[in-house]
């Protein structure tokens, strides 16, 4: 299986990764050895076979009491903000 | 004191005799790292300071009479856990300035069972990795042969380890992290069960796989910290409900009667043939103790590679979704608008394994490709997990090679994505089930380690650290160290 | 060219619940920027979700009252989109299976029939936080307060044929809401919202129209509106010859208009795929008898008991049983009077409605308790005075706070059922009235009205009306 390079671009759209020019035909080849690479999968006899979500069979989901346990420690938090004003994170205009 | 020769085990003792105390021991311990960073390049950050006044705190619990076996005892956590007030990198650029306003459950533990944090190993760029060559700060070489990769992505952790710069190391696992590292830096590491430790604080990058877990000079010395950082965690619904066992009690239990199986897919025409003998060897010592070989097949196995390339990049570009230059992490300078915020942040905060892992992953959950590449990769997940399954029926463990070859020379592999992948082909496997695995040093090959890899069924660490204890009192190739850090 | 309009609800309910569905944080309303934000709430690196049981507890709540297929196993997925509110860069919410499915919901129509409006699921998932642009030029700011506050989405059938269809189907599921009290349906708080499928079709077509999403409607009238600008806009670009684009269009209440929302369109490629961070939500029997064993008496339920019961009409009681707390009121008040329902249904949803309605107030702010309505309607029903006093007196006791005993002793309103006192005032005003007298007896049978009026001012208004007819009557004919 082989990517171009305009499928390069529209993942690294929605991955929201920026490339340089010169890193474009590196992900084109490297991306398509490994997607020719997972297509050996293929070949793997799955019908019937349940998708594996979970490396644990037989497991569910614990339910945690409804109770406020976390006090404000917005300050600390916000120490590895990089921008902050009045308590909001702030980032380029919003525009829906 | 004699540092180097001293196992966890040794060192508790020490400290409980008086000997020594936690201060003195850690002092010695920070003077080794200092003097060994230059040529390996095992940490990112080390935190003198705040180790010193653990270590005295610790000495104080000790005059108080309120020690507990790894009171003072010195250890150092892989970069990918959180530490309260700590810088914690995960080996990114994105995260270079990060400072955690809490500490991972696994440090937690580490830290109420008394030892002392020396400081933050470095590693693979988010985990992505299989030689420590992707560290936004830098490889970590091999103390073996400092011009050879240590393996990774735990690579800081094992190299410190094996140079006898930290007694022990905490490590993750995701496709082999803590295995393949633990055998080309000749130590012990140990990738428990699924859900046996929280990963709750562990920088995520693969959910359904990461594991935490150790890399140490013995079994005995794993056997003694995997208790205080096992165990059920409200706060990670993945962590399982079971109790923990004291894993030192059983260590010497008799080998007579155990079944081992070997795995025939692990001895494939990738394994270099010298590498193979020394796992040959191994066993021999394996039969001497009792125990029964048989071969078994997981004809599957040979799939995990694949499987494991679309599962692993699938559940991380969702999982580093979070680092959008927002709230914590590198930002762009001046962004645009919105999109550039996002674009240029994570373009120049991520290095090119993590790039080229969350465009992976990002293809192969895309519209159109799910059911052929995601779905069918659990499909296929299933079918090695019940390989090992069936395995299990007729054997109690499962031995093997950890890593195809010894260390490699870095900077060898480092633009062929594809064969950096398949040096984790033997590891991933007991990912993809969530099986613990482990490594033990067997010997060496033109003077670099050989490691035997161990994997069991679900939570049979005991059963697989009473394995590698006995092994390792009848050789010596875990006490071996590199001559250049003796 | 006949239209026919087809709509489906997405509608977003926030479970009542203290804390949030994946962190321990508050999720009460109001509070400073990011201060009820958590680590897990502001997607730290290395957190992970703990599911809170009472979100599971509410959302069976809905599916057991919607008569709707509980899953026993249902799993929480990944939505994968960049958006500053959204912090992990994903939300998660349940996609291939969720935990409520297959139920649905009667609705009365305008012209009282009922409709059958099916609802495919009903879904658990985690709200977005707000981007806040006022007096921030050229950027936005981010509180991620209501980020991680749980959510039920619940998704209708396409069976909605009209705007007013779309309306009663959202009132019904916003008072079962409350009823059930997993939300507090507060629509300025955006508690409870909606986005509105919308489509057009020529009358008679099998296919459905290509669909706009509309988000975010947070009023009733906002749904109504923005629906009918819609369809008109469909219309108009169906009739020009044009094509309806399938898109995602936010409604201006300030133009009253909808617009194309660019912003979400480059994202739809959501990426789902089951959150490993979380295991199947498994339950069993136990679980589900448990949470139905805490069912309120549903409306539809309680409806039809007021009718049997009180001899309610269908439109009565459907008014009476719009909310929990109105029930309660009315059921209260029948209980002290102890007979006359519909007589206390009147009092309820006419002068109690109108005043409640005129202050603004909620039944459980009324300034008149069930009790002293009560109080009221038994001075009725045993004649102590008439129904036209009583709504001089409630007012009365609306504005004053005080009794209607207190306030008909004080105002002297008492009835007069003294046969005398009432034949006296009777001949007092035929006395004056010569004239009216004359007339009535030569065939003007209307004047009776007028010689009530007198006799009734003359008492001031206290001479019980049954027995001053019977007597006037006997009077006038001589």
């Amino acid at each position: 299986m082989s990517l171009s390079r305009a499928d390069i671009e529209n993942i690294a759209r929605l991955a929201r990764l920026e490339l340089t020019e010169a890193e474009i035909p590196v992900y084109v080849d490297s991306l398509s050895k490994i997607f020719a690479f997972v297509g050996e999968l293929d070949r793997a006899p799955t019908s019937g076979i349940a998708p594996m979500a979970h490396p644990l069979p037989g497991l569910a989901q614990r339910l945690r009491a409804d109770e406020v346990s976390e006090p404000n420690r917005r300050d600390t938090y916000q120490q590895n903000a990089p921008q902050v004003e009045a308590g909001l994170y702030l980032v380029p205009k919003v525009i829906e | 004191m004699s540092a180097p020769a001293a196992t966890v085990a040794a060192l508790a003792k020490g400290l409980a005799a008086g000997e020594y105390s936690s201060v003195e021991l850690t002092r010695a311990y920070l003077e080794r790292i200092a003097a060994a960073q230059p040529a390996l390049n095992a940490f990112v950050t080390i935190t003198s300071e705040a180790a010193l006044a653990t270590a005295a705190a610790a000495d104080a619990a000790r005059a108080k009479g309120q020690a507990g076996r790894l009171t003072g005892v010195p250890i150092a956590h892989k970069d990918i856990f959180c530490t309260e007030g700590v810088r914690t990198t995960c080996g990114s650029k994105m995260l270079a300035n990060f400072v955690s306003p809490y500490d991972a459950t696994v440090v937690a533990g580490l830290r109420g069972a008394g030892t002392v944090m020396l400081g933050k190993l470095n590693m693979d760029e988010f985990a992505m990795g299989s030689s420590n060559e992707t560290s936004f700060f830098g490889a970590v070489h091999n103390p073996w042969d400092t011009k050879m990769v240590p393996g990774g992505s735990s690579g800081g952790s094992a190299a410190a380890v094996a140079a006898r710069i930290v007694p022990a190391a905490t490590a993750t696992d995701t496709g082999g992290s803590i295995r393949q590292p633990a055998a080309l830096c000749g130590v012990t590491g140990i990738k428990p069960t699924y859900g046996r430790c929280s990963r709750y604080g562990m920088i995520a990058f693969a959910s359904s796989l990461d594991q935490a877990g150790l890399i140490t000079v013995s079994a005995e010395d794993a056997a003694l910290l995997l208790g205080p950082m096992s165990g059920s965690d409200p706060r990670d619904s993945t962590s399982v409900e079971r109790a923990v066992p004291d894993y030192t009690t059983t260590l010497g239990d008799s080998l007579e009667g155990l079944t081992i199986g070997l795995v025939k897919e692990f001895f494939d025409k990738g394994l270099d043939a010298t590498n193979e003998q020394r796992i040959r060897d191994a066993i021999t010592v394996f039969e001497k103790l009792g125990t029964r070989v048989r071969e078994v097949s997981c004809p599957n196995l040979p799939l995990s590679v694949p499987t494991y390339y679309v599962v692993a990049p699938a559940e991380c570009s969702s999982n580093l979704a979070r680092f959008d230059g927002v709230r914590f992490g590198h930002r762009c300078k001046s962004p645009k608008n919105l999109l550039d915020l996002y674009c240029r942040s994570r373009g120049e905060g991520f290095g090119a394994e993590v790039k080229r892992r969350l465009m992976t992953g990002t293809y192969v959950l895309s519209a159109g490709y799910y059911d052929a590449y995601y779905l069918k990769a659990q499909r296929v997940r299933q079918l090695i997990s019940a390989d090992f399954a069936q395995a299990f029926q007729s054997c109690d463990l499962l031995f093997g090679p950890t890593s195809p070859t010894p260390a490699f020379p870095i900077g060898a592999k480092f633009d062929d994505p594809i064969t950096m992948y398949l040096n984790d082909i033997y590891t991933i496997g007991a990912n993809l089930a969530g099986l613990p695995g482990m490594s033990i040093p067997c010997g060496f090959v033109d003077g670099l380690p050989v490691g035997l890899q161990i994997v069991g069924p679900h939570f049979s660490e005991v059963r697989m650290l009473n394995a590698a204890h006995r092994y390792q009192q009848e050789t010596d190739w875990h006490l071996r160290v590199p001559a250049a850090f003796a | 060219m006949e239209w026919e309009t087809v709509i489906g609800l997405e509608i977003h309910a926030q479970l009542a619940t203290r804390s949030k569905i994946f962190s321990g944080s508050a999720t009460a309303y109001g509070a400073e920027p990011n201060t009820q934000a958590n680590l897990v709430d502001l997607g730290y690196p290395g957190v992970l979700p703990v599911l809170n049981g009472e979100a599971v507890r509410m959302a069976v709540r809905f599916g057991l009252a919607i008569g709707a297929r509980i899953a026993p196993h249902s799993v929480f997925a990944r939505k994968n989109y960049f958006y500053p509110d959204l912090p992990k860069g994903y939300q998660i919410s349940q996609y291939e299976l969720p935990i409520v499915a297959e139920g649905a919901l009667d609705v009365v129509l305008d012209d009282g029939t009922r409709k059958r409006i099916g609802i495919t699921r009903a879904h658990l998932e985690e709200d977005a936080g707000k981007s806040l642009h006022e007096g921030l030029p050229g950027v936005s700011g981010i509180d991620l307060n209501r980020a991680g506050t749980p959510l039920i989405e619940i998704v209708s059938e396409p069976d909605l044929r009209s705007a007013k269809e779309a309306i009663a189907y959202m009132k019904k599921v916003h008072s079962l809401v409350r009823y059930l009290e997993i939300c507090d349906g507060n629509m300025q708080e955006g508690s409870f919202r909606c986005d509105a499928n919308v489509s057009v079709r020529r009358k008679g077509a099998e296919k459905f129209g290509t669909r706009a999403e509309i988000k975010n409607l947070n009023s009733f009238r906002f749904v109504e509106k923005a629906i009918n600008y819609e369809v008109e806009r469909q219309i108009e670009i169906i009739e020009s010859g044009g094509k309806v684009v399938q898109e995602t269009r936010l409604y201006d209440p300030d133009k009253g208009e909808t617009r194309s929302m660019r912003s979400k369109e480059e994202a739809n490629d959501y990426r789902y795929f089951p959150d490993p961070d979380l295991l199947p939500v498994v339950l069993d029997d136990s679980f589900i008898a448990g949470v139905k064993a805490t069912l309120p008496e549903l409306p539809d339920e309680k409806a039809a008991r007021f009718v049997r019961d009180y001899g309610l009409s269908e439109y009565d009681a459907g008014v009476l049983t719009a909310s929990r707390e109105l029930g309660a009121f009315y059921e209260e008040v029948v209980r002290r009077v102890g007979s006359e329902p519909k007589l206390c249904a009147n009092w309820v949803m006419g002068d109690l409605a109108a005043f409640l309605n005129k202050d603004n107030l909620e039944i459980n702010e009324s300034k008149v308790d069930a009790a002293a309505l009560a109080g009221l309607v038994v001075r009725i029903v045993d004649s102590t005075i008439s129904g036209k006093i009583a709504k001089d007196v409630f007012q009365a006791m609306w504005a004053s706070g005080e009794g209607a005993d207190a306030i008909i002793e004080q105002k002297g309103l008492r009835q007069i059922t003294d046969t005398g006192a009432i034949e006296q005032a009777i001949e007092e005003v035929i006395a004056k009235n010569p004239g009216q007298l004359a007339d009535y007896r030569s065939g003007k049978d209307k004047l009776f009205g007028f010689f009530v009026g007198q006799v009734m001012k003359a008492t001031r208004g206290k001479a019980n009306p049954a027995q001053l007819n019977a007597l006037l009557k006997k009077k006038l004919a001589g």
